[in-house]
């Protein structure tokens, strides 16, 4: 789960890191409010989760309250890669001397949390990584220890010779680790980490993503999801348990297990067609969750026709059937709907669906390409 | 032979009075596996369907019945201290299917389990089959058969439809193994790889992999150099859209972007054949096994 900028701010704050006082609003009016409380230049930032905000315009330098509430009229509502921005963060212009990077994340391959440090911080952070690599000082923690003081001192050292300024960065490195460790987080960026010329070190933006399987057992962290930063049909989709990505082609896909519902979305392009939606009903599956899933589907107006693709283990085939059912009692579906499945249950499961005039193929190919040829048809 | 159970093993389920825990213990047992234990702490002295003794430990039940691997089916909160206690009482073959564990559980559970000398299958993952000998986990056994085609998969149902296609083709299975798809996993593609090159009942091996991370070509990069077995490769997700990506950790840590493409010109160039569709699987193997 991703966190705003704000949010991200307010733990790395929790923990001690240094960082301005800012404030978020929602409206012009807010903006210009806290603009004139910070009393100085400030930057409004559009609060979006994904990167390349500044590129896209959402990022700009306010020199008077007035410009703020300006700034913020513009950046509230925009637009940026698919999402709707609903508010913006205000805080002081900084005067940065340098700008450094400082990452924390969850490496698959050493198993560990890892440190990537760098003096050449800033927005082409991963041109420096792609071009000069030796530029990135990389270091993995044993989580039974935690980052230990050297460590910290060793780190901090590749970035400033001026041992106030290192001291000032070892703490932070420190205070990065409680913040990833206190909420188990998946990510943890500061970028830039700033030197102002009176020899201050701050951090001026913050990303954190917090790991979705903490997310039961930390419900202070569960409530920070701002379910109005993404697709409401994805917001949906989950609060009936189901994992659901909406893409652009008419080809509705309900699949169980995300390997395999990958696999049908390449087959569907594979015979011609363009995948609608990625949906994943999971591995226990109840009739309800095909209901939602074709509730969900079918209002979507560019799907032309739905494929079902099932292959039962712990999924019992007869389960989706009986909510193939019980949702075409309780809606109409205007889009011709093609049946794959095999496995558990499923003589019952065709039993169910002949029932009420549909036949259920065993073949996952004949079935993407048939329903990539009603999609055609359709379009 | 084959990889990592066999007739020989002799299962402890924890999490067995569980409804999955209970469900999965029968169809293995239906399926011919050895279950000697159930243990579920405070239903020690109970008798799962009248028959498997349950334990409140892991290492009551050892002593008691000399078990040597052990599937978890408990849930998730609870999962990383099922697997170090299962390696702390001397299992040294784990399988974890609950899904859900906290990576930063699984950062603490793999040093611990790798200082006892045991081998983690999972989180996450639908445990193995050793088709005619043994199952593990929640493949459903009616889809395999024996045979000589050793098979490692990320996911779950993914791996049912391959080999489902193999099976009624009559190209058999010498053991399916589903690793599961978790930043943090005890056992990877390259572990899988290499016991299977060094099993002489296997004769060629099918990998089945994901968009996301850089397991994928590090496996290639292991068979390119030490695999002399044929192998057949699939990667799901060639149509997944990129998504919106925070801050640049990610990209720099791996130095990839993870995509289907990339995956597959690394499993072309180390000699693997790159499978199309699932179903392209049966030509590919077929006369290889």
């Amino acid at each position: 789960m991703n966190l705003h900028e704000y949010q991200a701010r307010d733990l790395l704050m929790k923990a001690g890191v240094p960082m301005f006082e800012g404030g978020v609003a929602a409206t012009p009016d807010e903006a210009e409010a806290i603009a004139r409380k910070l009393g100085r230049a400030v930057v409004v930032k559009a609060q979006v989760h994904t990167g390349g905000r500044g590129k896209a315009g959402g990022v700009k330098l306010a020199a008077t309250p007035a410009e703020a509430r300006e700034h913020a009229s513009r950046i509230i509502g925009m637009n940026i890669k698919g999402l709707t921005v609903e508010k913006v963060l205000v805080v002081p212009a900084a005067d940065i001397s340098t700008e450094a990077y400082v990452g924390l994340i969850m490496d698959r391959e050493t198993q560990r949390p890892v440190y990537m440090v760098s003096a050449a911080g800033g927005v082409d952070i991963e041109e420096v990584a792609a071009t000069t690599p030796e530029k990135i000082t990389r270091l993995p923690v044993d989580p039974v220890y935690g980052l230990l003081p050297h460590q910290a001192l060793g780190l901090a050292l590749t970035l400033y010779q001026d041992y106030p300024k290192v001291k000032a960065a070892a703490r932070i490195m420190q205070q990065l680790w409680t913040a990833f460790t206190a909420n188990g987080a998946s990510l943890a960026e500061i970028n830039p980490l700033v030197t102002t010329p009176d020899g201050e070190v701050l951090a001026l933006d913050a990303k954190i993503s917090i790991d979705d399987n903490e997310l039961d057992r930390r419900p202070d962290l569960a409530q920070l999801r701002d379910d109005s930063a993404e697709e409401p049909s994805e917001v949906a989709a989950r609060a009936a348990g189901l994992t659901f990505i909406k893409l652009d082609g008419n080809v509705g896909c309900v699949v169980n297990g995300a390997g395999l519902a990958m696999a049908t979305m390449d087959l569907v392009k594979y015979y011609g067609g363009e995948p609608a939606n990625f949906l994943d009903i999971g591995g226990s599956s109840n009739p309800e969750k095909v209901v939602n899933a074709l509730r969900i589907i079918t209002s979507d107006p560019a799907v032309k026709a739905i494929l079902f693709n099932i292959f039962g283990g712990i999924t019992r085939t007869d389960d989706v059937a009986n909510g193939i059912k019980t949702a075409l009692e309780q809606f109409p579906v205007q889009v011709p709907i093609v049946v794959r499945l095999t496995g558990t249950n499923e003589k019952e499961a065709v039993r169910i669906l002949e029932g009420i005039g549909m036949t259920a193929l065993g073949d996952m190919d004949e079935a993407v390409s048939r329903v990539v040829a009603l999609a055609r048809e359709a379009a | 032979m084959s990889i990592f159970i066999d007739r020989s093993t002799q299962l402890v389920v924890q999490g067995i009075t569980g409804r999955d825990g209970g469900f999965h213990a029968k169809q293995m047992m239906e399926y011919g596996t050895n279950v000697v234990a159930g243990v579920t702490p405070g239903k020690g002295g109970q008798k799962f369907e009248g028959k498997v003794p349950v334990f409140h430990t892991v290492a009551d039940a050892i002593r008691e019945t000399g078990a040597n691997a052990s599937v978890i089916y408990v849930p998730p909160a609870g999962a990383a201290s099922a697997v170090m206690e299962a390696a702390d009482a001397g299992i040294k073959f784990i399988v974890c299917i609950t899904e859900g564990v906290p990576v930063m559980d699984m950062t603490r559970v793999m040093p611990y389990v790798r200082s006892k000398g045991a081998r983690l299958l999972g989180p996450n993952c639908p445990g193995l089959i050793t088709p005619g000998e043994s199952k593990v986990g929640i493949i459903p056994g009616n889809i395999c058969a024996p045979g000589r085609v050793g098979l490692v998969s990320r996911s779950g149902t993914l791996t049912y439809e391959v080999v489902h296609h193999l099976t009624k083709n009559g190209i058999g299975q010498s053991t399916c193994v589903g690793i599961g798809g978790d930043p943090i996993i005890g056992t990877n593609f390259i572990d899988c790889l290499r016991a299977f090159q060094d099993d002489p009942a296997t004769d060629a091996i099918v990998m089945l992999g994901e968009i996301g991370g850089t397991d994928e070509q590090q496996a290639a990069e292991f068979v390119a150099e030490h695999v002399t077995k044929p192998v057949v490769g699939f990667i799901a997700g060639q149509t997944a859209p990129k998504g919106r990506r925070m801050g640049h950790a990610g990209a720099i840590i791996s130095g990839s972007s993870g995509t289907a493409e990339e995956k597959m010109q690394a499993f072309e160039a180390a000699g693997i054949r790159v499978m199309k569709r699932p179903v392209d699987v049966v030509e590919l193997v077929g006369g290889k096994a």
